[in-house]
Formats: structure tokens, C-alpha cells, sequence
């Protein structure tokens, strides 16, 4: 490795090897203090030092892995960089070398908290070149598991935010709720995480017996829970002095930067994906969208709490109006064709090889489509070249600008404004590292 | 939908901007010429009949095989006026240096840098133009259609493993 | 201790293999210690954390086999817990850290990834930790269930029970990836 290892202001080289940009133009940090005018010793400022701290990437405050150096005066944070692609697992090159419906487990594990909604952004992508609509009921089922998927990603957040700020009862209880809703995805996906359940052209299975029943249980206990970590923390004096007025972020700021999803409603944007451009079923519901007037990491809390309501509102009115019909487009081009079928004729049989040998055969163009995942707006970006396989699948990360706005919103803050900082924007690490 | 702001543009910038188009679903998009992108996105975010204010979402393609070989995607929003827009810029291999968008929108940076790291574009005037997910040390751009998807390029030399589904040997065997 | 030492056989035929009454019984006792209180140094980087939330959390109990506390310090830890995909970025860290921890200590391999890359066999991921550390308990799965990730901490703690203990240990310098 070209580095020394000697004074490079205190940095590390060889913690994350070559990090600094060997051969590249750095950034340079200020490492050290400015120069002030001569004042009258009494009140001269006492000699600082710029100390740089490295939040390695394998820390527990760092969700996941990122590397942040931060140049510290006291415990100030006065510069900050960031490192991230510890955890960059060739999403795209991967989903570029599989059919496309192969990719689904790809995008299961990008924003793992809520697998599902990753996997309907991508579905509506591809159905968008390939100029398809869903049955009702599908698009029923995937609202419904979307926000369902939106209830867990908010109480991950919520749980770890209490967990790092000291109150580990309410991760217990956001885990406890959590729990009993993966339950409930188990007995319809098969899977408590990575759902892998939409397909292109519908879902992949139908509701068992009774689970909107008990799924309709299972969320009242969860919003009983929900309920408790809001008595523990919103007006925890605790809770309020370390969040309120920290990190905050300006509604200009907010859309410069490239925020979106809560935290941008947070700082006083009311742009949501689901009202702007409906997508599914979200016309036929009505739901609230929380805004936050102050942009701070308690804002952005209170946003999550809000949601994790409407969600519930909406899940209820689905169910309402959700009515029995098929679960994907009987087009045996998309959909592989039921199992009495392939068995039994000779179209199912061929079908059911082709799509599963060489793929959906997509309609050579480009698409992008959007959707609000819990973070933010998601986006595919997807490019087929006619064959079954992806040509090239770009994701729009929702907390990939937080992360990268982290270093504005920590300026001048302390140290331990840090931490709830970096649980509010939720950065989950397979997302904004692909 | 944004046809609006299409001809718009096309009226402002008649040399910058050919073949607009529809696209799939609706989408209204237009092909810009690559040196004149960041006077087309500032007219995007400063023209009140626009207000494209969000940052966008920036990607490329590698075409292989095509002349030029890699397009650049901006994919712009505004969230006032409730409309989107994408733009394409057809990025030769020989030349792949574009204008940065980072003076326009902030938040532009790091999907500028993606674009670096992983198809070897470059962007003038950026503030930070290094790689961002892949280490230093790491030799060509994973994402290019030339890139093998195996080539592993490992940091730490590794261990000797006796494994059932490849068999004895060197580490790098596969 | 991971690999290099075996488990102590039931019956020996050499001599030297042999242990004595008493050498036994520590060993016995010490590794009915180490088993009930591993200090794990969860190293979670991906989705497999998210299971490992779960695992650690009241309705998996992980407390109850004594490994419920997390060190986030390699020195303090004896347990190291690989949870999630490492790539070739993260690898000399994990190396790194993995050095760092003092003996006795153990590695699982969390998770498909860790454990052999999973399904990215791409130019980013290291196909499973143990091309760069050594790998005592392999827990498949993707993410495992918490019940597939207890399993795994039993077979553990059988293995540390069966391998030999003793009050004083001798072990010579291990070796490092960067001098």
C-alpha cells in the first residue's frame, strides 16, 4: 500500500486501506485550529487541538458499516468524512447476471428492514416496460404487505434510536412487535426477513386461511407496543434533550441535498410519493402525511411514530376492500403457469422451461420507476435489452443522501449529537451500499 | 406529463437538447448534449416554470458495443410542481469527462461519484472525485460490461481452505 | 484456539495425549465456564443483524446460554460473531479485529455469506470469513432463524466443553496479516 503510515494528521491509512484517495485529489481536513485575532490574554481561548477520531466500521453506533473520521475540537464535531462500501455486494452486476426474476432476492436484501417494498419498486419497474397490470387483488396484497413491511422498518428504527440512546426496554419492545408481525409474514411469504414474495405480474401466493384475522390481532398488538415506546420516549426529558434542536436540517437544505420520505417531511416538505404519484392502490385508501415543522432528529422521530399510524389505517381499509380474485396476470409469458398445467400440458410445460431457463423476455427500453419505500423514494432504474436478463438495473438508495448529507448535518454539533443523528435518517447498509 | 418542460427546454437550449421522446409509462425524456448538462440543469432549478428543485437521481449505462459507449441518466423531480424528467447524455469512451451537476444540487455529489467509481466517468469541477464504494487499490470499474463478474481483487491474502465443493488448492482457484 | 487445538479424546493410547485426574477435571470445569459465558463481538454488518436482533432480543433469548452480553471491544471479547456478508473492503478489518481478541476465542461464521459468500459470488464479496480468519461453527441460512442460530451456539458450546482447558496456557504468538 503506498502509505507511510507516519503523520498524516493522525489518520490511520491503514485501518481501511487506501481510503484517502491514493492518487486521487483529497479531501483535505482542517486539522487545525483557526487563527484568531490577539485578544486580551484573560479571554483568549484556551490553545485547542484538532484531534481526529476514527468511528471505525466496525462500531455499534455505525449502523452497519460506515467509516466516519471526524476531526474533533473538545467534542465538536468541526469536520467529518465518510467511507462507505464496506458492505458493497455487487447488487447491480449481480441482477445484470441473473434472469429477472432471479433479481427478486437481490432486492430482498437492499433495504432488509422492508424487503417487500424493495421488491414491489422493482416488479413496477419491470412491469412498466413490459406494459403490465396487475390483478386487484395483487395489487391489495402488495399494499398491504408494504405497509406492513413500512411498520417493521419504522419500529427497527424507533427500537435502535431508544437503544442508543440508553432505553433499551423500548428496542425490547419494538423487537417484541416486530416478532409477532414476522409471524405473520412466515405464514404468508415463507420467509421471517427476505420476503422474496412479489413477482412480476402479481404476488407469488395467495393469503392462508384465517391470517387476516390474525394478522389484524397481531397489528393491534403491535400498535399496543407501539403505544408504550411512545409513553417511554416522546416525552422523555431524556429523550427530548438529546434529540430536540440536533441535527437540524432546513426545508431548502433538505431539497438541495436530495433528502426524501421522512426526513424531508420532517424538515417541512410535504412530498409524498404515495399522494404525488399514486401508485397500486393508494388512491382507493385516504391516509394522513405527517410534516414536521423543524427538520430535527425529534421531528424525524415523531414522523416514524406518525406513519407507523397510518399504516395501520391504511392495512385496515385494504382489508376492507380487498376482494378474493386471482393473484397475477394469467399471461403465461410473465407468470409461471399453475402446477396441474406444467404437468399436464405440453403450452404449461413449455412455458414453465422457458421462463425458467431464459427468463422473462422484457421489452427492449428503459424505465424508472418510484415508489415511497419507509426511507424515502426509492427508485429502479431498469434497461432491458430484449432478453431475459437485466442489462442494467440502477437502485436510487432513499438513504443514500441522508448518509452523504451526514457531514453538513454534524457540523459544529457535539459528538453525541452524532448517534441520534445517524439513527434518525436510517441508513441501512445494504441500500446505500448496493 | 412534463411535456411542458421538455419543450421548454428545447426552446431555451435548441442546440443542447435533441430527440426528446416519450417513453415508457409516460415518462418525458430528451437526450442533451454533454458539455452544456450543468447550463441545462441550472435551468431546470432556477426556471420558475420548472422548479426542479430535488436532487436528482444520476446513473449511467455501459452500451458496449455502441458509439459512444456510456450514457449518463439524470432523473429529476420537483417536488412543487409535481414533475419528472429525465435526461440523457451520450458519454464517449475516449472523453468520459462531463460537467458536474454539484453546483446546481448538493446532493448530486456522491451519485457523481458512484458514477466514477464504478463505469470511469469523470465530472469536472466536483469537490471530492474519488472512488466511493470500492477501495483505492481496486483497478478498473466493476460495473463496465468488460469487467469480469468474478474479478475479486482481495486485500488481505487468503487463507489456505480445504474445501469440498472446489477441492484443494489456491485460494484464487475460482 | 479456534482450530489449532483438538478436543480432548475419551480414551487416549499415547502417553503424552493422556491427562491426569485432576487436569481433566479443570479442563472440564473451565470449559463448563467458557461455554456458559461467551462474550460475543457481534460484527454484524448486513441482514443477518437484523435475526440477530431477534436472537438477542426477549423472545430468542440468547441470555440464557449466557452469551447475551455484546463487547464492542475485541480485547473484552471471546466470541467472535461474523454476522453478515464481509466483502473484500471489510476483510482486513475483520482480520484485524480478529487478531485483536485475546485467547481463548472462537469465530461463527452467521449467516450464508459469512459462512461462503451466499449468492454474491461477484467481484465485491469474500466467498465465507474463513478465507481470512479461522471458523469454528458455520450457521447457514438467509438470515438463519433464531432457533438455526441457538442450534449453532450449542454445537459452540459443545465444542468448547470437549476441547482441552487449562489453568495455565502457553500459546506462542499468533500470526498477523501486517507486521
Amino acid at each position: 500500500m503506498a502509505t507511510d503510515g507516519k503523520g498524516r494528521a493522525g489518520h490511520d491509512a491503514r485501518a481501511t486501506p487506501g481510503s484517502y484517495g491514493v492518487g486521487q485529489p483529497r479531501h483535505v481536513m482542517q486539522t487545525t485550529a483557526p487563527v484568531h485575532a490577539p485578544i486580551d490574554p484573560l479571554d483568549a481561548p484556551l490553545d485547542t487541538k484538532r484531534m481526529v477520531v476514527n468511528l471505525g466500521p466496525s462500531h455499534p453506533a455505525m449502523h452497519g458499516v460506515t467509516r466516519a473520521v471526524v476531526a474533533l475540537e473538545g467534542e465538536t464535531i468541526r469536520d467529518m468524512k465518510l467511507d462507505i462500501g464496506f458492505l458493497h455486494r455487487g447488487f447491480e452486476k449481480s441482477c445484470e447476471n441473473v434472469t429477472w426474476t432471479q433479481c427478486f432476492p437481490y432486492t430482498d436484501r437492499l433495504n432488509y428492514v422492508s424487503s417487500i417494498m424493495n421488491n414491489v419498486g422493482f416488479a413496477l419497474a419491470v412491469e412498466k416496460l413490459c406494459k403490465l397490470d396487475v390483478p386487484d387483488r395483487a395489487k391489495w396484497l402488495r399494499v398491504i404487505t408494504s405497509e406492513i413491511h413500512r411498520i417493521c422498518d419504522h419500529l427497527t428504527l424507533v427500537g435502535a434510536m431508544g437503544l442508543e440512546l440508553g432505553a433499551m426496554t423500548v428496542f425490547l419492545y419494538a423487537i417484541e412487535a416486530r416478532d409477532h408481525i414476522w409471524d405473520r409474514l412466515t405464514e404468508l411469504c415463507g420467509a421471517r426477513l427476505t420476503s422474496n414474495y412479489v413477482r412480476i405480474g402479481g404476488v407469488s401466493r395467495d393469503t392462508p386461511e384465517g391470517w387476516i384475522e390474525k394478522t389484524q390481532a397481531t397489528l393491534a398488538r403491535a400498535a399496543e407496543l407501539r403505544e408504550t415506546i411512545d409513553q417511554l420516549l416522546t416525552r422523555n426529558r431524556i429523550f427530548q434533550d438529546r434529540t430536540r434542536g440536533t441535527g437540524v436540517v432546513s426545508r431548502a437544505d433538505a431539497l438541495d441535498l436530495g433528502f426524501t420520505g421522512p426526513c424531508l417531511r420532517a424538515s417541512g416538505e410535504p412530498y409524498d410519493v404515495r399522494k404525488a404519484a399514486p401508485y397500486l392502490t393508494y388512491d382507493r385508501v385516504e391516509f394522513d402525511v405527517p410534516v414536521g415543522p423543524h427538520g430535527d432528529n425529534f421531528d424525524r422521530y415523531l414522523m416514524r411514530m406518525e406513519e407507523m399510524r397510518q399504516s395501520d389505517k391504511i392495512i385496515a381499509q385494504c382489508f376492507k376492500m380487498m376482494e378474493p380474485g386471482d393473484i397475477a396476470v394469467k399471461d403465461f409469458r410473465y407468470v409461471l403457469p399453475p402446477k396441474p398445467q406444467v404437468y399436464g400440458t405440453i403450452e404449461g410445460v413449455m412455458a414453465h422451461f422457458k421462463l425458467i431457463m431464459e427468463g422473462i423476455k422484457v421489452p427492449a427500453g428503459e424505465a424508472y420507476s418510484y415508489t415511497e419505500a419507509a426511507n424515502g423514494e426509492l427508485g429502479f432504474y431498469a434497461v432491458s435489452d430484449g432478453g431475459g436478463r437485466a442489462y442494467k438495473l440502477g437502485l436510487r438508495a432513499p438513504g443514500w443522501p441522508m448518509l452523504a448529507a451526514l457531514p453538513f448535518m454534524t457540523k459544529d454539533a457535539l459528538l453525541a449529537d452524532l448517534v441520534p443523528t445517524f439513527d434518525s435518517i436510517n441508513m441501512i447498509g445494504g441500500e446505500v451500499e448496493q | 406529463m412534463a411535456k411542458a418542460v421538455i419543450d421548454a427546454l428545447v426552446a431555451r437550449f435548441p442546440d443542447a437538447v435533441y430527440e426528446p421522446y416519450e417513453g415508457v409509462g409516460g415518462d418525458d425524456c430528451a437526450f442533451v448534449v454533454k458539455q452544456r448538462i450543468a447550463d441545462v440543469c441550472r435551468m431546470l432549478k432556477d426556471d420558475p416554470r420548472l422548479q426542479f428543485n430535488l436532487a436528482p437521481y444520476i446513473t449511467a449505462v455501459d452500451y458496449l458495443g455502441q458509439e459512444p459507449r456510456f450514457e449518463v441518466i439524470y432523473n429529476c423531480y420537483s417536488t412543487t410542481l409535481n414533475h419528472r424528467v429525465r435526461l440523457r447524455v451520450k458519454v464517449p469512451e475516449g472523453d468520459a469527462v462531463l460537467p458536474s451537476v454539484v453546483s446546481v444540487w448538493r446532493g448530486a455529489d456522491w451519485f457523481e461519484r458512484y458514477c466514477f467509481d464504478m463505469y470511469g466517468i469523470r465530472f469536472t469541477d466536483h469537490p471530492d472525485m474519488r472512488r466511493l464504494l470500492m477501495y483505492d487499490e481496486f483497478e478498473g470499474h466493476p460495473l463496465r460490461k468488460d469487467y469480469p463478474l468474478k474479478g475479486r481483487q482481495p486485500l488481505v491474502a487468503e487463507r489456505e481452505i480445504h474445501d469440498i465443493y472446489r477441492g484443494p488448492g489456491p485460494a484464487d482457484r475460482d | 484456539m479456534a482450530t489449532e487445538i483438538d478436543i480432548v479424546p475419551g480414551i487416549t493410547t499415547r502417553r503424552e495425549e493422556a491427562q491426569g485426574f485432576f487436569e481433566k477435571l479443570v479442563s472440564k470445569g473451565l470449559g463448563w465456564a467458557r461455554k456458559n459465558s461467551l462474550w460475543q463481538y457481534p460484527f454484524v454488518t448486513a441482514c443477518c443483524g437484523m435475526e440477530y436482533m431477534s436472537v438477542a432480543s426477549a423472545r430468542y433469548d440468547i441470555a440464557r446460554f449466557g452469551a447475551e452480553v455484546p463487547r464492542f471491544s475485541p480485547r473484552q471479547a471471546d466470541l467472535l460473531l461474523v454476522v453478515g456478508t464481509i466483502n473484500c473492503k471489510q476483510a482486513p478489518i475483520l482480520r484485524r479485529i480478529y487478531e485483536q481478541m485475546s485467547e481463548p476465542k472462537w469465530v461463527i461464521a452467521y449467516g450464508v455469506c459469512a459462512s461462503s459468500g451466499g449468492f454474491y459470488d461477484n467481484y465485491a464479496t469474500m466467498q465465507g470469513i474463513d478465507r481470512v480468519v479461522p471458523v469454528d461453527v458455520y450457521i447457514p441460512g438467509c438470515p438463519p432463524r433464531p432457533e438455526q442460530v441457538l442450534d449453532g451456539l450449542m454445537l459452540l458450546q459443545a465444542k468448547v466443553q470437549g476441547q482441552r482447558h487449562k489453568l495455565i496456557d502457553r500459546i506462542g504468538a499468533p500470526e498477523l496479516a501486517q507486521k
